[in-house]
């Protein structure tokens, strides 16, 4: 069941004569095939940014390869306040939406699952195996089930009869009223993955702390912060993915909000409104894509370590 | 432009004020809680550590999937009692049935050929020299999100009337095998296929990463004494491999069943659920953000619940065993 973890701690295997006998050759050449086909696509929207819309209209993209007419007049399109555009600042202010949307949403759940995740591993309590099973099945409630709910809670409280149970917190179409659900939405899987990691750290050591009269929160930031650091990391790729992509959680708690839609969003309405902008959407897309694109990759030994961090104990 | 940083500059400082404060709240909250010692000292660690992930839980989850519940047993504008109304409406009116039926679809296919193909990849990329490059390019689409994809996806797919030249890709290589391209996101079923295409694309990198480094794990000296023996191919593939991978691959598995039926984005970016190619997630969205019938709406949701139900108990019966065996 665990990405995270594997009971056995087997040693890494290496390459070794019985894999080459199928020939390494062949496989290469497969998964380059493969690889190539998985980056035409992208290819065709990275170099259809750089062409004239007349260009564009008038042959497919691959012709750029032939008759190479590179432009950078739709970038800077797209970042100045020019009529083509119709938007008054170019895209500039939603990428800064998108950013302040996505820290914090990325910051806050990661603590509080790492609080609660050493919480149910370490400082067992009678009903805490009955709190884990519970909260890794709310993983698979699909959030469309709660985003109705959640944002009449916003807008109008929680009542029963008369009595107010929580007032109204008027937080809808602020970036709080993002940074709340994401937090929520989020806390299921990372308490689950996080937990994985944190129940496989050395017994001996928490011990060994305990029988110190260190309390709690010391182990808890002296032990187990610094060394849960691989899968911390890997689910901060899963997580700013996540958020910088998602267009449902926006949709809903933005409310077309104009001045904190984050620029997934924006594109998402671009695409209605800039139909025949083919050279505009382009590069809009490929700056929404550019970010985590450099998350991605520089992050990217942390999620393979962070996955495999259990087995090499 | 004093215009757009005057606009964006107090954007930043909420946002840094935001992360400063949750810090120093939790910040003081240990400290003071840490000061606590003897008998109260367990109970309060518990309250502060497991307390606001329960909170948040409570109030983003738990309670909004109860109200869903209720809702569904309620009318557009949530003030009657219709019984069982709108989910018989959901499995009876004839616009639903393609809704469901291209649900049913994308569970039953992009699952399997995703988490598949990937395991596939996995298998040839342990038997690279060299991986990185190749393996990144694949993992890469994982990154862009869904409405990034579908634009991506837009040159591929893109169509043009005859007397225009066709500048999408699959138009263009139609053209020059001969014969006219359909206009390929129109044409029913085969939109929906198309758009699970984009799924698959998106996907494959993730399944073949967890599941490539499941096969890092396979001890060498298994895969070394039954290739001594033997085995190769095929045989050491099932035999062997496939058997030490199997949990892994089927947590992939039940992750992109879970993916898929919460699936809404790449519908509605590429087609908004016209054409024959909404599914249930996306109908879910224009019911009750679009034709304000909350109703119908949350009984899509639950159906949807229902259908994750069984992946559910699956993975905590494999959870419990794996935590009895550890």
């Amino acid at each position: 069941m665990s990405l995270l973890t594997r009971n056995k701690a087997p040693k890494l295997a290496e390459p070794n004569a019985g894999r080459k006998l199928f020939g390494s050759r062949g496989a290469t050449i497969t998964v380059w095939i493969i690889a190539i086909f998985w980056t035409i696509p992208t290819l065709g929207l990275f170099t259809t940014s750089f062409r004239r819309k007349s260009d564009i209209s008038a042959t497919g993209w691959w012709n750029l390869f032939i008759h190479p007419h590179l432009t950078l007049g739709n970038y800077s399109a797209i970042f100045s306040s020019s009529t083509v555009s119709g938007i008054p600042n170019g895209i500039m202010p939603y990428v800064i939406n998108s950013f302040v949307i996505t820290i914090p949403a990325v910051i806050f759940p990661i603590t509080l699952a790492t609080m609660a995740a050493y919480c149910l591993a370490w400082v067992k309590f009678r009903g805490s195996d009955a709190v884990f099973y519970g909260i890794f099945a709310l993983q698979i409630v699909p959030i469309q089930v709660a985003l109705v709910p959640l944002l009449n809670l916003f807008t109008g409280g929680v009542h029963i009869g008369s009595v107010t149970l929580v007032p109204a917190l008027h937080i809808a179409g602020k970036f709080l009223g993002i940074w709340v659900p994401h937090t929520m939405f989020a806390l299921p899987l990372a308490i689950y993955l996080l937990h994985n990691f944190i129940s496989s750290l050395p017994r001996d050591l928490m011990e060994a702390a305990n029988v110190d009269g260190a309390s709690h929160f010391m182990i808890f930031r002296r032990i187990v912060l610094p060394l849960s650091v691989p899968a911390i990391a890997a689910f901060t790729i899963f997580q700013f993915l996540w958020v910088w992509n998602d267009l449902l959680v926006a949709l809903t708690f933005t409310g077309g909000t104009e001045g904190i839609d984050p620029l997934n969003n924006k594109l998402a309405g671009l695409a209605g409104t800039w139909g025949s902008h083919w050279e505009l959407l382009t590069s809009s897309a490929f700056v929404t894509i550019l970010v985590p694109l450099v998350v991605f990759f520089s992050l990217q030994r942390y999620f393979v370590r962070g996955l495999l961090a259990g087995s090499v104990k | 432009m004093p215009s757009f940083w005057s606009e964006n500059l107090p954007k930043l400082g909420q946002m840094f004020a935001a992360i400063a404060i949750f810090l120093t709240v939790l910040a003081v909250i240990f400290f003071i809680a840490g000061k606590a010692n003897g008998k109260k000292q367990r109970p309060i660690a518990i309250v502060v550590f497991l307390g606001p992930a329960l909170i948040l839980l409570l109030f983003g989850l738990l309670g909004p999937a109860i109200r869903t519940l209720l809702l569904s047993f309620k009318g557009s504008a949530s003030k009657h009692w219709v019984g069982f109304n709108n989910y018989q409406w959901l499995f009876t009116d004839p616009s639903m049935r393609i809704v469901l039926r291209n649900t049913v679809f994308w569970i039953l296919l992009t699952p399997i050929v995703t988490t598949g193909l990937g395991l596939l990849l996995a298998i040839l990329l342990d038997r690279m020299r060299r991986e990185s490059v190749a393996k990144s390019l694949i993992f890469m689409p994982m990154a862009i999100s869904f409405v990034g994809a579908s634009i991506v996806w837009e040159f591929v797919y893109k169509f043009a009337n005859p007397n225009q030249p066709q500048v999408g890709l699959m138009s263009s290589i139609a053209h020059h095998l001969g014969f006219e391209p359909p206009n390929w996101l129109l044409t029913q079923p085969l939109n929906t296929f198309l758009l699970m295409v984009v799924f698959v694309w998106s996907q494959t990198g993730f399944a073949m990463v967890i599941l490539s480094a499941a096969i890092k794990n396979v001890p060498a000296d298994i895969m070394e004494a039954s290739s001594l023996d033997g085995a190769t191919g095929w045989r050491l593939f099932r035999g062997i491999t496939f058997p030490m991978v199997r949990s892994t691959f089927i947590v992939v598995l039940a992750t992109m069943v879970v993916a898929t039926l919460k699936l809404f984005d790449i519908v509605r970016a590429s087609t908004g659920g016209n054409f024959g190619t909404s599914v249930l997630a996306n109908e879910m969205y224009s019911e009750t953000f679009i034709r304000y019938d909350a109703g119908r709406g949350a009984a899509m949701a639950i159906v949807l619940f229902l259908l994750v139900i069984p992946v559910l108990v699956y993975n905590i019966m494999n959870l419990r065993r794996e935590r009895t065996i550890a």
